[in-house]
């Protein structure tokens, strides 16, 4: 089986986000997997491991994206693909999806190009369904758990109504959630193993397209306004006396 | 020269610290209370590889390089000591020494187990009547045919109930000339015949650890699990040293960093006279005492990490680190609860267990005044590295 895992470098998860001049800022905090794509390798690896076959991980990014593809290879995938291109600046999810289709077409496909829900960054959770549908492929989302079986995918999907069991014939793009398993750790044999790994770096011209136009564009972006907020505490020698001042308060503050 | 961590350090030590937080942080203050070790936590470290970390591939470690220890340390012990004080006593004090020292087929008999996680192996130096003065020791080791009969007891051994051998020094000729070369080692199977084994308690702290004493009576060492020659135990032992200084140095460095981002957190939240305590200048210098600790204290163990990935000995190096490291950690535990105030005299809080962590390792694996005396000892020519006859191999990538 062969199955092709997308994954996301972004800004850690605990980095503080801000606006400026207009553009995201995550200030000297580092760039990881995107944790949902994390959920992906395992699901890829789980399949590997139940089906045999190769895992192949592929990212759009700039070189530094590669530490995120060994992060993959240190998890156990077999090899791993980078994206790059100075024409890539400006994706949006639809520019993203036609560039991984060209990329898993270029790959030769495969059985099943499996996504995380949703990236950390963005957070649109739409590049798996484009993705599919610049493919042709079916689209089995929120996977929980994955069976594969005579060229049939097989999902149980956890939505917010319960389960839903659905399946549709390979090749087929699939989201994982978090039950899916707990990703695991890379392993110090695999970390050596990703750290030799050399790369290979497809620009748009490797995959015969175009730099894809941002259909949905970012007009603005601002930080949240500041809260002016104060805390007082009041005291007094009666719950009667207390809520008097407060009613005092409430009043001369004109909140009612 | 270059002070950057490689990509191959950088995702270890995320490995390491995602173990660390994810699994140990969020149990470790119960077991701490209770004084129980937690029953999954060295078998996980094993299936992790963490035991065997450094260790060359071809005897069944991991193959990572010198200075993923150091990390794999800091980060263990960032969480709980007890942790980093597994990989001082299997990985440091045992492992590394076998690997100094052992003969290619004791590597390959006894090296590879260890290295695999399978089983577990200790350091068994400090006796109930001696710990510094290591020339000292009454356990004896008498040749009897292609054996030795082992006979004493040793005290403060870290993973004594858990561990499946243990690297023991004992007195093997009694009319040495000299009393460093009276001294033989052992690797030890603790399931032979005549070993009792036992647990200490009542410690200050790293009380989810366990620490025990081993007795040897009439305890039958074959002579292929004699490491080094007869008579060299004294040098053994003080390369062993070298390996489990590195460990607490590093470990000890992941304790100053997490007593520094303790205090970071609390002092920008609690407010006292309408504002944060971080901004009043006497929270801020214990801060930024904390802060310049964490980075001499770092790039004192990396540079032995480096030393040992290059093959030279780091013993002067080494003992600045864990001297440096072991009693700034105790500091910044200490300057940790001044910041909490009450709730870091509780525990409720890490750093009352960061202060009563680290105050043991002003003692073990040579207290702060013997590594005074190794550093005045180098500082005046009183002392100097000789070359041993068994170096540790350098990193081969």
């Amino acid at each position: 089986m062969k199955i092709i895992t997308c994954i996301k470098q972004v800004p850690d998860s605990e980095a503080k986000v801000t606006a400026q001049n207009g553009q995201p800022s995550w200030g000297e905090a580092p760039l990881v997997i995107n944790p949902f794509d994390e959920y992906a390798v395992e699901a890829a690896l789980l399949q590997r491991e139940a089906q045999d076959g190769e895992v192949i991980a592929l990212c759009i990014g700039p070189d530094s994206a590669k530490d995120a593809l060994k992060h993959a290879l240190a998890m156990g995938a077999d090899s791993a693909i980078l994206v790059s291109d100075p024409a890539l600046g400006a994706l949006d999810s639809q520019g993203a999806a036609r560039v991984l289709a060209a990329a898993i077409q270029k790959i030769g496909g495969a059985d099943l190009a499996i996504f995380g829900r949703q990236t950390l960054d963005e957070g649109t959770g739409l590049t798996v369904s484009q993705t599919a549908r610049a493919l042709g492929w079916p689209l089995l989302s929120f996977a929980g758990s994955i069976k594969a079986e005579g060229g049939k995918i097989t999902v149980e999907r956890v939505i917010e109504e319960g389960k839903q069991t659905v399946s549709a014939a390979a090749p087929a793009v699939l989201s994982v959630v978090q039950s899916i398993g707990e990703p695991r750790y890379p392993s110090f044999m695999g970390i050596r193993k990703a750290s030799k790994a050399v790369i290979p770096v497809w620009t748009l011209a490797d995959l015969d397209i175009a730099a894809p136009a941002p259909v949905v564009t970012r007009a603005e972006l601002l930080n949240p306004p500041v809260r002016d907020q104060a805390c007082e505490m009041l005291t007094g020698e009666t719950p009667e006396a207390i809520a008097e001042t407060l009613v005092e308060k409430i009043l001369a503050e004109k909140v009612l | 020269m270059d002070f950057s961590l490689s990509a191959d350090h950088r995702m270890a030590q995320k490995m390491v610290r995602d173990f660390a937080q994810k699994e140990v942080a969020p149990v470790i203050k119960e077991f701490d209370r209770k004084q129980e070790p937690i029953p999954w936590v060295y078998r996980r470290m094993g299936e992790l590889g963490l035991l065997g970390i450094c260790l060359p591939e071809k005897y069944g470690g991991q193959g990572m390089d010198y200075i993923s220890l150091g990390l794999a340390c800091e980060e263990l012990e960032a969480v709980d000591t007890h942790l980093r004080v597994a990989m001082s006593v299997h990985t440091g004090l045992c492992a590394l020494t076998l690997l100094q020292w052992g003969s290619e087929e004791q590597k390959q008999r006894l090296l590879v187990p260890l290295a695999r996680g399978e089983k577990i192996g200790c350091g068994a130096f400090t006796e109930p009547g001696m710990g510094s003065d290591v020339a000292a020791m009454q356990t004896s080791a008498k040749r009897e045919g292609d054996s030795y009969l082992l006979n004493g007891e040793k005290m403060w051994i870290s993973l004594a109930a858990n561990a499946d051998f243990a690297l023991v020094t004992a007195r093997s000729d009694s009319k040495a000339a000299k009393p460093a070369e009276a001294l033989s080692s052992f690797l030890v199977d603790l399931s032979s015949p005549g070993v009792t084994r036992g647990a200490l308690h009542g410690k200050l702290g790293v009380r989810a650890g366990v620490t025990g004493w081993l007795k040897f009576d009439n305890v039958r060492v074959p002579l292929e699990n004699r490491i080094g020659a007869e008579g060299e135990g004294f040098k053994i032992t003080m390369s062993g040293f070298d390996h489990g200084r590195y460990t607490v140095a590093s470990g000890a460095t992941g304790i100053i960093r997490a007593c520094r981002d303790a205090s970071v957190a609390y002092a920008q939240n609690r407010e006292a006279f309408g504002k944060p305590i971080a901004e009043y200048q006497l929270i801020q210098q214990k801060i930024a005492q904390m802060a310049q600790d964490y980075e001499i204290a770092r790039l004192l163990y990396l540079r032995v990490g480096w030393m040992k990935n290059e093959g030279l000995r780091p013993t002067l190096e080494t003992s600045y680190a864990k001297k440096f490291a072991s009693e700034a950690s105790f500091h910044a535990a200490s300057e940790a609860i001044q910041i909490h105030g009450a709730y870091g005299y509780s525990n409720e809080y890490d750093v009352e267990r960061h202060l009563r962590n680290a105050r043991g390792a002003m003692i073990y694996e040579g207290s702060s005044e013997i590594q005074t005396l190794i550093q005045a000892g180098y500082a005046l020519g009183q002392r100097q590295n000789k070359a041993l006859r068994c170096e540790l191999p350098p990193y081969q990538g």
